[in-house]
Parts: C-alpha cells; structure tokens; sequence
C-alpha cells in the first residue's frame, strides 16, 4: 500500500542498437562463434587469464623451494644463478606435469629401444607412450561429471556445492551394488552406473526440496550436506556390520566384483575406461537437455528470471527440485566413474576434492557443457601430471588447487584482465561484466 | 536565489537526451517543466541536482558558475530534490531517513536523535508537513513519505526544490494537499521545480511553464496557456490521441470475479472485490496506484494465494487454478512490469515469443524444440507488430520500452484467448507506442475478447473503457459510464461513497489559488487517503463538465 | 536460434528468491513449529527416558573452584519423561498458538522454542550420564562451547558487518583458515603471541581485501566469489603447509605456543557462570569487545546508521552524499580483521600448530549462525553458541562412553543447521540490496 510505482523509462537510457548477427533467426556458424569470441575478447581473456594463472603458479613454486631460496639468498653475488633457479624450478615443475598429462618423450625412446614391436606392444611401452593422455582423460572423467552437476544447476539460477555429498551417495551405491551382488557382465556394470546415478540424484533431490519448500538457500544445504555425508561414509566404513570390509580394521569395502568394472578402452595397460565415454555422452546430454527441450527452456528462464517465469506459467520449485535431481545423478556418474573405473574399492576418501574441483571446472567452461568439458580436460590434464611432478620436483600437489582457483577467479573479473593487459574494452553492447543479484533479492 | 541552466547538453551514446536547454527559475517561483516521458526532463534534473555531469553548459546560481559533483555539492549549495522513486530507506524511521547523512552526532559517532526528532518536528509544523518522527518508512502511506521526502529537502536548506513527477503516486485529494504545500513554500521564498506530464495540473500549480520535447526547450508559457497550446508545444504534432473507437458490442459475461479477497502480510490488500467482464467489453479499473491492483493481477494470474472468493471464466472455476491452468483457459496477461515479469531480458525475442507456450505444438513436440517453427512464428510476430529488433536473436533486455510492449503483447494477444488482462499497459511509453498498445486493445475487444484494463491514469482509462470501475483499497467503490465527469471518479478514488449513479454536476468554480481547500485536509501522519466527504472536494483535475473532459482529454494523453 | 554468447555468459544472474505470499509452500505449514516440538518431546519420552537408568549427576564446579557449588543428581528416566511432557505440552500451547485459539507475541514463541531445546538437552544429559558414575560437568560443558564457539562467533559477527553493508561473505571460511595459518606462523617464527595474533587479523583482511575488490569494483557474482577465494585459501594453505611446514621447517615455522587461560579476578569466581564466562584466553574477551562494538555500533552510532542505508537503498544513500563503495571496502576489510581473529584461535588459541583444513567448515557454519540469528549481532552469538555446543556435546559424549559412533555425532552441528536454516527459522529477510553491486549511474 506504500510502495512507488516502478519507473518510468527514464530518457537517460538510450536503447543500445541490437547487434547485427547473420541472418535473422539463423543459426550462426562456427566461424561466426570464433569472430564474436575474439571481438568480445572472451577467448583472449581466458588465455590471458591461463597464462597469468600460470606465471602466478610458477612465481608460487619457485619461490617455495628451498634451492631457490637459497639461491636467492646470495642474489648480488650470484643473480644470474639466482634467477636460473627460480625459472628452473617454475620450468621444471610445469614441463613435468606436461610429461605426466600429455606426453613424456621418454616413453618414445623406451619404446625404441625395445628389441622386437610385438613385444614392445605386449610389454607396454606403446602404451607407455599414451598413457600420460589416458591418465588425463581418467581424471578428467570425474571432473567432467561433477562440473556439470554444478553447471546445469547454475543455468537455472541455482549454485550447487553439493557435489560432495552427491557424490558420495552415488559412490555407496556403486561401491554397495559392486561388491554385494553378482551379475553377468554387461548387466552388472549398467545397474552399478543406475544406481550410482540414483544414489547421488537422492542426495540433489534433497537439497532441492529443501530450497523448493522452505526457501532455504541451497548453498548452505549443499555445504551441510556434504559434512553430513562425509561423516556418514564414514561412519559406514568404520562400524563392522555395514559396509567395512571383514577381516582387517581398514575403513574400507570389499573391491568390487570384475564384472562391474568400467571396461577399458585400449588395452590392459592404460586406465582410460568408458567411464570417459559416459561423461563425454553426459557433455552431449546435458547441452541437448538445455537448449534443445522445453526442461531446457524452463531452466534457462528461471535462471535468467524468476519472477517473469512464474507468470509465463512455470512452476518455479518443481525445476529447482528437478534440476538438483539430475545434477545429484551426475555427480553419482561421477563416483560410479571412479569406484567402478578406477579405484574398485570406496574409502572415507573416495570423493577426493571433486566437489570443490567441480566448481572451477563449471566456471571456466562458463557454464556450457562444451566449456566444462574443454575445462575438465585442462583440470583433467594437471591433476594427471601432479603426482609425477611431485615425485620428481618435490613441487606439493595442492599447487593444482591454487593455480585451477587463480584461473577462475581471473576469469571471472574480465575486467581485471582486461586492465593488467590494457585490452580494449568489448563493443557496447556486449555484456562483460558479470552482475550479482544475492540471494535474497 | 537566482538559478539559471546555460545551454546544458548531455548525450548518451548516440542519444542526446539534453540539447542546450536554458532556463531560468526565479526565487519564489514555482517554475514547471512540461514533457512527455522521454523529453529529458528527468536527465535535466540530474544534471540540476549533481547526479550527471552535463556534456556541456552550465549551471548559474545567482550569477556565479557552479558545477556539481555530487549531489553533495548541489545540496550544499541550496538545491533539494524530492525523487519520482524515493530515496527513502525503508526500514528506517522518518527521522533516521532525514538524518541520514548530515546525522547530529556526539563524540564517537553517538547519535544525538532527540535533536534531530526534535528538528523534524520544527520543519514538520512550519510548513504543515505533519510527519511523525519516529514512525518507519515502511509503514507510511505513499503521500507521507512524499512529505518525508521534502522535509529531508528542507533539513538541508534548500533554496529551490525539485519535485520529479511528484503526483503520479497521489490521489486527487492528496495533490490538492501538495499543492497546498508547495504554495506554503513557494511563498516562504523558496523555488520550486515541478516536472510532469499532466497538462492540468501543471496549469494549476505552474507560475511559469517550460515545455521540453526530444531534449530541446521547445516553449515557455505563463498560465493561462490553453490546453492545445501545450499539448501540441508537448507533443509536436496533430496525434490523434484518442484511439478511434466503434461502440461497444458486448456479449455474455466472460469473467466473473466475486468477493475475492487475498492477504498479505499488511492486511487485505484485495477485500471483497466483485466486477464481471463481458466478451468484446474494456473495462477499465481506475485507482491510484497502491490500492490493491498489483494484488489484484496476482491473483487473478494465480500468482497470490485467494483467501476468498471466486474467479470465473465462462463458467470454470480458475480459483484454485495454477498460472498455467489459467494461461491455458485463456487468459492473456499483460503484467505492470514488462522487465521484471513479462520478459527474460537475457532470452531472445523469439524465445520471449514463446515463453507461456514452449511446451505445446508447434514449438514442441513432446520434450523436444521445434526451432524452425519457433522462428517462424518470431519473424510472423514482429512482422506483425512492427517490433523493432535486429533480428529475432536479439535479447529483449536491449530493446526500448515501448518494442518490449510490443512483443509482450505479440505473446499474449497471438495466441487464443478470451480474456485480456493488461495492467498499466502504457506507463513509460512515447506517445508512438501508447497509440499503437491502445489501438491493439480496441482490436482485441472488437474481436470479442472481454478485456481488462487497471490504470492509474485516467487519461488512459477515459480513452479505452467501455465501463469504469473505481478501486479504493482492495475494493470496487464504484461503476461508472466512460462520460463520467473526472471530479466524480477522483472522488471515488479518494474512498468517496457510491451513491448508486453517475453524479450529475456541471462545471465547477474556477480553482482559486487562494482557495484552501478545508474540506480535505487530512491531519494524520498514517491515514491513507482524505478522510470520505459528502461533498465533492476540489480536486486538480481541472473543473469542467463532461463534455469538457473528453475534448481536453483527447489532447491530454501523454 | 541460439542466443548470442554475450547474453548467456556465466556467471549468469543469480535469480530473485521467490516473492513474499508466492506459491511456495512451507515445509508443513504453519504446523512445523508445534509439530517440532512434539517431536522432541517424544524424542525425550521414547529415545532417551526408556533407555535412560540410574541416577545422573550434574557437577557444577570446575576444578581449583573457590566456591563449591553442589552436585545435582537426577533420577534420570523420570527426568526424560518430565522433560518429554512438558515438550508436548509446550507443543500444545503452540498448536493453540497457531489455531488462533490464544496469542503469543514473538517474544513468548522464542521463549519456548528456546525451553524446548533446554529440555532435550536436560533430557539427553540425563541419559548420558545415566548409571554412570562419573558426573557430567556442567561446567565444562559450557565453557567448552563457548571456547569452541569463538571462531564460529567472530566469523558470524564479521557477515553480520558485511552483510549490513550489502557485501556477502561466503569467504569466512578463507579467513579463518588463512588467519589460522597465518598466525601459527607468525607466532612460530617470533616467538611472540601477540604479534601472531596481529598477523592473523592481517590475514583475515587480505581476504578481505580481495573480496571487496572482485565484488566491489569488478562486481563478480559475490556467493562464487566467496567459494573461488575459499578454494584458494584452501589450496595455498595446503600447498604452503606441504612444501614449507613439514620436514625441516615444521620446528621453527609450525610450533606456535598458544595463549594461556585468563581468568579476570572477582568476575571469575562467581559461581557456575564465573568459570564459564570470565575464565578463558584472550579470545573470549576479544569476542565480548567485538560484539558490545558491533551491537552498539550498527544502532547507535552514524557509522552504523550509514553502514545500513548502504545496505538496503544504497542508491538513497548515494544521494545524500554517503560514498557508498567507500564505505563497503571499508567495513569489508575491517570486517575481515575480526575473521582472521578468529581464525588465529584455530592454532594460537588452542592446538598450537596448523594442520590442513583445520577450520573444517566452521566459516560455512557462521554464516548460517548470522541467518539463524536474522542479520543482528546478538542472534548471530545465540546461533553460533548452539552450534558450538553439539560440537562440543559431540566431544564430551564420547568421553564418557556414550554408544553412539563418534562419526554419527560429529555430523550432528551440520544437522542442526540444515534443520534450523529449514525448518524453523522462518523466512528471514537481509538487508534488501545485500549482494547486489552498486553502480553509480
């Protein structure tokens, strides 16, 4: 009874002019994609933001090294040596995780040395040769899955940190259908994946319903949740009658049946599974389901406003219910991918740090399932190649963590970039700057 | 204080909205600024009150240049502005919100609030403003906060006052209050800025009037300028600003609306309301705004909860009915605000086109899109309603206001339906798009759509109902033929009893400035409106018979 | 018909909750409050008084006491059972409350949502300790919570500030870590207590620092922000930790002494609440200064007054003069102060040394401490008590061999939040333009 009328349309804002696009309607082609990406420097703001992510990285590592530390010590005496060290040890730490995540040539003079191919083959050293790329794509898969359990949610307006908690739920499921049951083949693996899909689809269902019914915000749901899962596996794994394994006081299941393993994709020696396959058809999925069905289309509108979808006749909290469901399940995928792909056994470890991983893959892929997999497969790629680069630099693994955070956050402030490196700002029009609205607007 | 604006141009982009405009306000003037939304009056303002920079000219105060940086700098030098939206925190109380900014303080930072009540109180009876200090924003009736709004203007000295649209939020009872304010001050020495579009009121209250067209001075006139004059000085050309309109056929009731009530947290907002609508009918519900349309529309939309009674068409029961049960019986809706519940600004025209019916064919089949056919009734639709886009993919958030309209009403009148809902379908529109919007409603309802108009401009409603219905605090205070004089409507507006008919009265006295109008004043901080009179009190909808009222409307709509 | 990319960028606009009076329906209804309550009754009935035997004995003296106060012995199932029914009949009252049939103000229905909760408490203690013979020390209890409580109090005092200002801070958890860690070191290296504590507030603000500037000036979505910043706190402690803390360094860099118990004469005597409230290390009373200053600051003081105009209406403020971006880095990094203190508990004020993720989702915990305490100081430290004390219930359980799995208790706190943000907070509403940037025009 009090409030102002909205405004009027005051003359300050001019209405920018529509950008010409192709044809009206039409759809735009790939070299249209690549034309606007570079005018509105989206794909040279994430490079920049890579490459200053990565000299960060590098400056982080070289300066916590104790030779370098020392080397820098006697900088005025020796400051070409000083230097040397610092760009070794950065250098050093970077190509060792290229060797451990895209090739080693190495492997390539092993191989050669080999007395006959056949047995090069049958030995592994051709193997040897892909594995980096396959180990890759194992780390990858999770990544994938888990990014998208955090994308689809936010193209409807909804920040899922849940993925711990989902994946956990899958990963019981998994875990539970793997090593309690015996199956054929085929038949096995498939009921495993659709139970690890149930299993993590339960927990995002939750989340949802709390946020659809009471309106609590689903970012502290997810976040409680995930303790509340992290404790209850273990709790599972630790008490006797459950799901810890007999005979021995580890926390830990009976391995999983070989009939419910992922089945490999090139030979014995390289890990790379179809857990990968599923992940890639999830990408496919998911992008068919938003921009291709009527779902799609609510998600999208309720993300983008909530208000105007209410009354175009959206039931608003049904979708949030349904999309944190099937986000739930893909983080389940996800956890059938590792248990059932790689691990074979579930430990109170087992969801590893996928949820929050999940996070910065769904923000450099910018929230499209094409993004998250091209960002799954670059997190994918240096979380491959850091326990080598531990091993030979000594360089700790959490330098991941920091340089995949660094990525987003200079990702997400073009801005910011865009100062460091004096670029052009984008044509008006085109919208850069990434606006908040809170959560309780 | 002299206040001059030297040649002051400001552009945006390629839009310039203030195209070296100078005037001129003397001390003790009441100076209005007349144009129709768009002209540029409210840029002027903000360049006058330090909130732009101008891109050129200047601004005179007493023959000294002076430039603003802020609106510090502006209040600092003796100009106060009372805002179309206010600038009022609402959970704050009248004093904090006065205070805010120039706070008494003690050592520390300690507020000192018993001087500022007591200060509030000391301006609030000067100048008969009556504001209780302590009471919250947010539980003050709109024309109070106005008042608030002011003496916070005062607090902080001001010489001149700006008052932006300050009656689009009044009932008739509650601007003959303001005026009866604005003429205290305006006495006291201090100058006044009046912006609006309303013709009458501005000659009711102006001493001098500058006409703003396209950012451009485009006259000056002292009252008693006619009505033609300003009108065409406003609007530039002969528009025919009455939609043309065949007599109403209308047929069997369509929508029947009884005894609905919905509730929120402040009480009844909609409380017993029943009107019925017939097929190839306008009715238009007039009423200040904040009277329970806004709930209305929700609830007929099934967007609010109805605590009570029942929402008919043809005979369906929609009470209980979800939004998509409604849109599907056929039901179109036009909601009041086209950017925050008619469109999804990021999606694209076409996907707008769309938005209550993706899910049904042609545009899906099943779960899937059908995209060619999404596009083709894109390219169909704007086609139609001349909606000027650059293509179909264009978001609709980049779109002007009136091309937004367009494309929410392409929506809602493309496909079947039987019942229109539009809900201030023109505010914020050029004079273009308002024709075109009107002249769409007049089709719709020739082609036998019952349509439903809630407006709180009567200009608007004169203009398109077949029938009048008042709404006055969640209810309907009366029905009323569209020759109904505007005094009466005002007066039903106000709360005024129904006295079962139409009020015959011919024209009444010339408004006197002199002439307080006693019977009206209301006394306390928190009633809503002028406390229910059994005579007509003047309103500021100029004097004048029936007759009067359609030929001067006709130049009016703005 | 694809839209441009500009228009779909991540992040994309987080959507307006649902509006006031929407279709929206409440988890149960009006009816969740009396049912609530009938259900802990019952809970106290069914669960603890038909397993509860024996006598419990409340001790309320904490050791080298001057003054003794006397045990409290109960007989502990009828306790459960007098707790249980007075539940039910609270639940009654509420239900009647509810029907219309009498009228509580807001006053009375927090009063006994409040003696609900202390009944279950009586209730479970009474079970604990039931038989046992050991008593339960009441004293102990309470001042374990509120020592466990000091980091979840600071960090809900510092959203309080923020969130006032219209900045959301998901990076509480950030700055505790980082002030943790930061602290630790400082104190190992000098040697110096306070000058740790310096540095951890130091810390707190750095996160600060670069909150306000991605939310402030580059306007990022703030709820992402606040996750990315956590997950590089994260990843920079835990890298830092393994490349520096452990092996040669561990003794000079991450062996912090920690400050002592103070008691304040006089004040400390008092019985039962003397020991609990004026006997603990200088954090306590750090919390104490910083809430007395916070409470009066935000309703007395011109800072306050304006620091919450720029939270609901920035743009009124804006108007009158107040530099509303000023003013937000400014209490942002201010705020961050009192977070990094509370971070320096982790390590300076109790374990000593730092450890990966030690803060283990207590930042996460004090923001929903501020929602459940509906944005005001004193409710803040009211919720923030209630976590603190299920985790420390969770610890003192166990010590006196309450057969409940350890892991089941200790995702009890995470529980409760879901519960309480859920179920019987109701809806609380922020300052009206937290989380949304403010652009001058």
């Amino acid at each position: 009874m009090t409030t102002p009328p909205p405004a009027t349309e005051p003359a300050a804002t001019p209405p920018p002019e529509a950008e010409p696009d192709g044809q009206p309607g039409s759809h735009r082609s790939f070299g249209d994609i690549i034309r606007l990406a570079i005018q509105e420097n989206t794909v040279t703001i994430t490079v920049l933001a890579l490459v200053t992510a990565t000299v960060l990285g590098g400056l982080l590592t070289a300066f916590t090294n104790s030779a370098v530390l020392t080397a820098w010590g006697h900088f005025f005496s020796a400051p070409g040596n000083a230097v040397g060290s610092a760009w070794d040890a950065a250098f050093g730490t970077y190509w060792a995780l290229f060797e451990g995540s895209v090739f080693n040539p190495h492997t390539v003079a092993a191989l050669f040395q080999q007395a006959s191919f056949s047995a090069a083959i049958h030995d592994g050293f051709l193997s040897a040769v892909f594995n980096p790329l396959s180990e890759t794509a194992v780390q990858a898969t999770p990544l994938i899955l888990t990014g998208l359990a955090v994308a689809l949610p936010y193209r409807a307006g909804l920040f899922n940190i849940g993925g711990q908690s989902q994946f956990i739920g899958g990963a019981i499921m998994a875990a539970w259908l793997g090593y309690a049951y015996n199956m054929p083949f085929f038949v096995h693996v498939v009921v495993c994946c659709v139970g690890a899909f149930v299993g993590g689809a339960a927990l995002g269902w939750l989340a949802g319903e709390i946020k659809a019914r009471t309106g609590a915000h689903e970012v502290i749901v997810t976040i409680m949740l995930n303790y509340v899962m992290l404790y209850f596996l273990a709790y599972l794994l630790s008490s006797h009658s459950l799901m810890e394994a007999p005979g021995g006081s580890n926390a830990i299941t009976l391995p999983i049946t070989s009939n419910a393993h992922l089945p490999l994709l090139a030979g014995t020696h390289l890990r790379i599974n179809a857990g990968f396959l599923i992940a890639l058809v999830a990408a496919l999925a998911v992008w068919w389901l938003l921009n291709r069905t009527t779902t799609g289309f609510e998600f999208r509108s309720i993300g983008a406003n909530t208000r105007a979808s209410r009354v175009a006749g959206m039931n608003v909290e049904r979708n949030w219910t349904l999309v944190m469901t099937i986000s739930g399940g893909l983080a389940g995928l996800a956890a059938a991918s590792v248990i059932l792909g790689t691990d074979f056994t579930l430990n109170p470890q087992s969801y590893g740090t996928y949820g929050i991983d999940a996070i910065t893959v769904a923000l450099l892929g910018l929230g499209r399932p094409g993004g998250v997999v091209a960002a799954g497969l670059l997190f994918g790629a240096l979380h491959a190649g850091s326990p080598g680069m531990q091993v030979s630099t000594g360089t700790p693994v959490q330098i991941v963590q920091v340089i995949q955070a660094l990525i987003v956050l200079l990702v997400a402030a073009p801005p910011l970039i865009r100062a460091m490196y004096r670029l052009r700002a984008a044509r008006a029009g085109g919208v850069s700057t990434t606006m908040s609205k809170g959560w309780n607007s | 204080m002299e206040l001059e604006l030297r040649g002051i141009t400001k552009r945006f982009g390629p839009l310039v909205a203030n195209d070296g405009i100078s005037l001129s306000v003397a001390p003790g003037q009441v100076h209005a600024l007349l144009g129709e939304n768009g002209a540029g009056k409210t840029t002027l303002m903000n360049v006058l009150f330090g909130l732009t920079r101008p891109d050129q000219g200047a601004i005179h105060i007493d023959g000294k240049a002076a430039s603003f940086r802020s609106p510090k700098d502006a209040i600092a030098a003796g100009i106060g502005m009372v805002h179309q939206h206010f600038m009022l925190v609402p959970v704050f109380t009248v004093a904090e919100n006065v205070t805010l900014g120039i706070e008494q303080a003690g050592p520390a930072g300690l507020l000192d609030r018993r001087k500022t009540r007591a200060e509030v109180r000391e301006l609030s009876h000067r100048y008969g403003l009556d504001v209780d200090p302590d009471a919250l924003i947010e539980d003050l009736p709109v024309g109070i906060q106005q008042r608030v709004e002011i003496v916070k203007a005062l607090v902080r000295q001001a010489n001149v006052l700006i008052l932006d649209e300050p009656t689009a939020v009044l009932t008739p009872a509650e601007t003959e209050e303001l005026f009866r304010i604005i003429r205290q001050l305006r006495d006291g020495g201090t100058s006044i800025i009046f912006i609006s579009h309303k013709l009458k009121e501005v000659q009711a209250i102006a001493d001098t009037i500058t006409v703003l067209r396209r950012g451009k001075v485009v006259g000056q006139r002292q009252p008693p300028a006619t009505e033609d004059d300003l009108a065409s000085l406003m609007v530039g050309r002969d528009v025919q600003l009455r939609v043309s309109k065949e007599p109403a056929e209308p047929g069997d009731v369509v929508l029947d609306v009884a005894g609905l009530t919905v509730a929120s947290e402040h009480g009844l907002p909609v409380n017993g309301l029943s009107f019925q609508v017939r097929a190839g009918e306008i009715l238009g519900i007039a009423g200040v705004q904040g009277n329970g349309q806004t709930e209305l529309c929700e609830a007929l939309m099934g967007l609010r909860p109805a605590a009570a009674g029942a929402v008919t068409l043809n005979g369906r029961d929609l009470t209980r009915a979800s939004p998509r049960a409604r849109l599907r019986a056929g039901v179109a809706y036009v909601p009041e605000d086209r950017r925050e519940d008619g469109l999804v600004g990021t999606f694209s025209v076409a996907e707008n086109l769309i938005l209550d019916t993706y899910n049904r064919p042609p545009f899906a089949s099943g779960v899937n899109l059908q995209l060619p056919a999404i596009r083709a009734n894109a390219t169909a639709l704007i086609d139609e309603f001349d909606v000027r886009t650059g293509s179909p993919a264009t978001p609709a958030g980049t779109l002007s206001g009136g091309n937004q309209q367009k494309v929410i009403l392409a929506r809602e009148v493309g496909r079947e339906h039987k019942v229109l809902i539009a809900s201030q379908p023109t505010r914020g529109l050029d004079v273009g798009s308002i024709e075109f919007v009107h002249r769409r409603i007049v089709e719709q309802r020739d082609h036998g759509v019952a349509v439903v108009i809630v407006s709180s401009e009567l200009d608007e409603i004169y203009a398109l109902a077949d029938r009048i219905a008042v709404m006055y605090e969640g209810r309907i205070t009366g029905f009323r033929d569209p020759d109904v004089p505007a005094a009466e409507l005002g007066r039903l507006m106000a709360g005024g009893a129904d006295g079962g008919h139409a009020l015959e009265f011919g024209p009444l006295p010339e408004m006197d400035d002199s002439a307080a109008p006693d019977s009206a004043a209301p006394d306390s901080a928190t009633t809503a409106a002028a406390p229910e009179t059994t005579e007509a009190p003047e309103t500021t909808e100029a004097p004048e018979g029936p007759a009067d009222t359609d030929a001067t409307d006709s130049q009016e709509e703005s | 018909m694809t839209t441009p990319a500009s228009a779909e960028r991540l992040p994309v606009l987080l959507p307006p909750g649902p509006r006031a009076g929407d279709a929206a329906a409440r988890f149960g209804g009006r009816f969740a409050a009396p049912i609530t309550y009938a259900v802990f009754g019952l809970l106290n009935i069914l669960v603890f008084g038909l397993h509860a035997h024996g006598d419990a004995t409340l001790s309320f003296t904490p050791e080298f006491a001057k003054v003794s106060v006397p045990n409290l012995t109960l007989a502990a199932a009828a306790t459960c059972y007098v707790c249980g029914v007075v539940s039910i009949a609270l639940a009654v009252v509420r239900l009647l409350d509810v029907l219309g049939t009498i009228h509580l103000g807001r006053v009375w229905r927090r009063v006994i949502v409040g003696v609900v909760l202390f009944l279950f408490i009586i209730a479970l203690l009474a079970w604990a300790d039931g038989g046992q013979t050991i008593p339960f020390n009441i004293v102990n209890l309470l001042s374990g919570t509120l020592s466990d409580s000091i980091p979840i109090m600071l960090g809900a005092l510092t959203g309080v500030i923020c969130s006032t200002s219209g900045v959301i801070n998901i990076a509480i958890e950030g700055q505790l870590l980082l002030g943790a860690f930061c602290a630790a070191i400082a104190t190992s290296a000098t040697g110096s207590l306070w000058l740790g504590l310096l540095c951890g507030a130091l810390a707190g603000s750095l996160v600060g620092i670069l909150l306000a500037l991605f939310a402030i000036a580059y306007r990022v979505d703030q709820i992402v922000l606040g996750v990315v910043l956590n997950t590089l706190v994260l990843g920079l402690t835990g890298y830092l930790y393994n490349a520096l803390l452990t092996g040669t360094y561990s003794n000079t860099l991450n062996n912090p002494n920690t400050f002592n118990q103070l008691k304040i004469p006089l004040l400390g005597d008092i019985p039962i609440i003397g020991p609990v409230l004026f006997d603990g290390t200088v954090f306590l009373y750090i919390t104490y200064i910083v809430l007395a200053g916070v409470q009066i600051g935000l309703t007395r003081t011109r800072w306050g007054l304006r620091t919450r105009a720029v939270g609901e209406h920035p743009v009124a403020a804006d108007t009158v003069g107040i530099r509303v971006l000023a003013y937000r880095y400014r209490n942002v990094i201010i705020a961050g102060l009192i977070a990094g203190i509370g971070g320096a508990y982790f390590t300076i004020g109790s374990v000593g040394s730092f450890g990966p993720d030690m803060t283990s989702g207590e930042g996460y915990i004090a923001l929903a401490a501020m929602i459940f305490g509906r944005y005001t100081p004193f409710g803040a430290i009211g919720a923030a008590l209630l976590f603190g004390f299920t985790t420390q219930l969770q610890s003192v359980l166990s010590s006196i061999n309450v057969p409940i799995q350890s892991n089941l208790l200790l995702l009890a706190p995470y529980v409760v939040t879901i519960v309480v943000v859920a179920g019987l907070v109701g809806k609380v509403r922020g300052p009206r333009a937290e989380g949304v940037p403010f652009i001058k025009s």
